[in-house]
């Protein structure tokens, strides 16, 4: 079958006039859960949805941090995206070649044309390793890893299993990275192997990274900073990461600073889709796509929505982000299709677990406007914020099935939604 | 906040050390913040990147990263932390009146 245009074959309501189209692309956390919402608002007449990604592999990102200590296998973390969406909604393999916004159309890599009423971008972050000195050459897969994909997670699993004694480093390169407190977690949870394999006191382990503190929230910074120093865990902070050599064990800072290591994990710089840096006007430098951070809706285009780690909002590029931004951009959606302005606004809600080992967790919770507080989430009888906890682990391990079964699903979670709750929480006292 | 004196104006900057009101930099205070900041002669070089960190910080709301200057403002990454030692985000925004880069999280 040669190329067609989606447009020609398009649905016609009774009344003969064309089935608005919504397309998403990727088909990912935000991607999947905006789409199933979508389906329930509208009925099939009001618009056609179509997600389209570049392959069938769903893959539960939360869990590549758990492969290398082999707490998870990589196979069960990934399903069909296609299985995860509802009915009557359409999914198209294939690859993006570029959005035309100028013709609200995107062009397919194999010539074929979709055109959108609204579009909505979830195509996530790519990595970009090759972007840093040395960082794939000699050694790469091996003496350093990334827990950042499958087949790094897998690589890593290897290598830890293979370890005996020496330096770890754990190295983010820059920011801004997916799930900002995955490298803490994985030193964490390093600590907790090295002694569960009896070797902990021939592990150097060290955390380096390019901001000024073990995070950028300075209460949650200061809570961190304390769980890697009890854990014995180095923290090198400004670490500006320009080489890696992994054959002869070491990173190289901008400013000359070295760390030798036996064996690096390390979060290689983040991008946007490629296809974002092909579509004028789409993205920003490093191809995160421009958007209102409270609506949602592009900077550039009024047809053009993104969510989660494509857009370029000020907060963490995380699973929860995308769940709580996609509440709100189904109601500017659906404001768009009847020709509304957008009015629903996205808070900059951040919900994480951060577990550290020992079967225990610590939980953050946070938005644009308000630091991760102590307290409880979602309520004052809630999770402990801010504090380790073994129901934090039990609730980062439950997530897993809450995110199968009712965030890609697009069905509300029992007390938690968009907006960032304050209840549980101990506010700070104006000063 | 603060009330600092640079080169004879009088400005608000917070406890590190950054300008809270951008629009209160003068060109002629650039100097003066530089030295403050171990950089004893600002170059032709060190102009470019200070330029580029204002018109990110009034283009975008804040002032751009390492990666960014590197990527954009026309000053490799090597060169940038030459110019500006120790850390070319934060000094450079210091000594271009704008508020600390946030670095997203």
């Amino acid at each position: 079958m040669g190329p067609r245009t989606l447009s020609k074959v398009r649905g016609r309501s009774d009344s003969g006039v064309m089935t608005p189209r919504i397309v998403i692309l990727g088909g990912g956390t935000g991607g999947t859960a905006t789409a199933n919402r979508l389906r329930r608002r509208l009925a099939p007449g009001d618009a056609e949805i179509v997600v389209v990604d570049a392959d069938d592999r769903h893959v539960y990102q939360p869990g590549l941090l758990l492969v290398p200590f082999g707490l998870a296998t990589p196979a069960s973390l990934v399903r069909s995206r296609r299985d995860q969406l509802a009915p009557g909604v359409e999914f198209r393999e294939s690859e993006v070649d570029r959005v035309d916004a100028a013709r609200s159309t995107v062009l397919l890599a194999g010539g074929d044309e979709l055109d959108y009423d609204l579009l909505v971008v979830a195509t996530g972050a790519t990595l970009a390793p090759e972007e840093t000195d040395g960082l794939c050459g000699p050694g790469w897969m091996d003496s350093v890893g990334t827990f950042y994909s499958l087949e790094g997670a897998s690589a890593l699993a290897g290598a830890l299993a293979r370890f005996e004694g020496g330096r770890l480093v754990v190295n983010v390169v820059d920011m801004p990275i997916k799930c900002p407190v995955a490298p803490l977690e994985f030193c964490f949870l390093a600590d907790w192997f090295f002694e569960q394999r009896g070797i902990r006191e021939g592990v150097h382990i060290t955390y380096a990274t390019p901001l000024d503190g073990a995070f950028t929230k300075p209460l949650a910074a200061r809570a961190l900073a304390g769980l890697l120093e009890d854990k014995g865990i180095e923290l090198v902070t400004e670490f500006n990461t320009g080489e890696v050599h992994g054959d002869e064990g070491r990173m190289v800072a901008f400013d000359g600073r070295e760390l030798a290591f036996d064996l690096a994990a390390v979060v290689p710089l983040h991008a946007g889709a490629a296809f974002v840096g092909r579509s004028e006007g789409l993205g920003d430098d490093f191809g995160f796509v421009t958007v209102d951070p409270h609506t949602l809706r592009s900077t550039v285009s009024p047809k053009v929505f993104a969510l989660g780690d494509a857009a370029d909002v000020p907060t963490s590029k995380a699973g929860s982000v995308a769940h709580f931004e996609a509440e709100v951009l189904v109601e500017n959606l659906c404001l768009a299709l009847r020709g509304a302005a957008p009015s629903a606004s996205f808070d900059g809600h951040t919900n994480c677990f951060i577990e550290t080992g020992h079967h225990k967790a610590l939980l953050i919770d946070f938005n644009y406007d308000t630091e991760p507080r102590p307290g409880r989430f979602p309520a004052r009888l809630g999770l402990p914020l801010l504090k380790e906890s073994r129901l934090n682990h039990l609730g980062k391990q439950l997530f897993e099935l809450a995110y199968w079964h009712a965030l890609l699903p697009g069905h509300d979670l029992p007390g938690i939604s968009s907006p960032m709750p304050t209840r549980g929480k101990r506010m700070a006292t104006p000063s | 906040m603060t009330a600092a004196t640079i080169a004879g104006h009088e400005v608000l900057v917070n406890d590190e050390g950054f300008f809270t009101d951008p629009t209160q930099w003068t060109e002629d205070m650039a100097p003066e913040l530089a030295r403050s900041a171990g950089i004893e002669e600002l170059t032709e070089r060190h102009w470019v990147v200070l330029r580029f960190m204002r018109d990110e910080y009034f283009a975008k709301g804040t002032g751009p990263t390492v990666r960014l200057l590197g990527k954009s403002s026309g000053v490799p990454i090597k060169e940038l932390y030459e110019l500006f030692p120790g850390g070319p985000a934060k000094t450079a925004a210091k000594i271009a009146g704008i508020p600390k880069p946030r670095g997203c999280i």
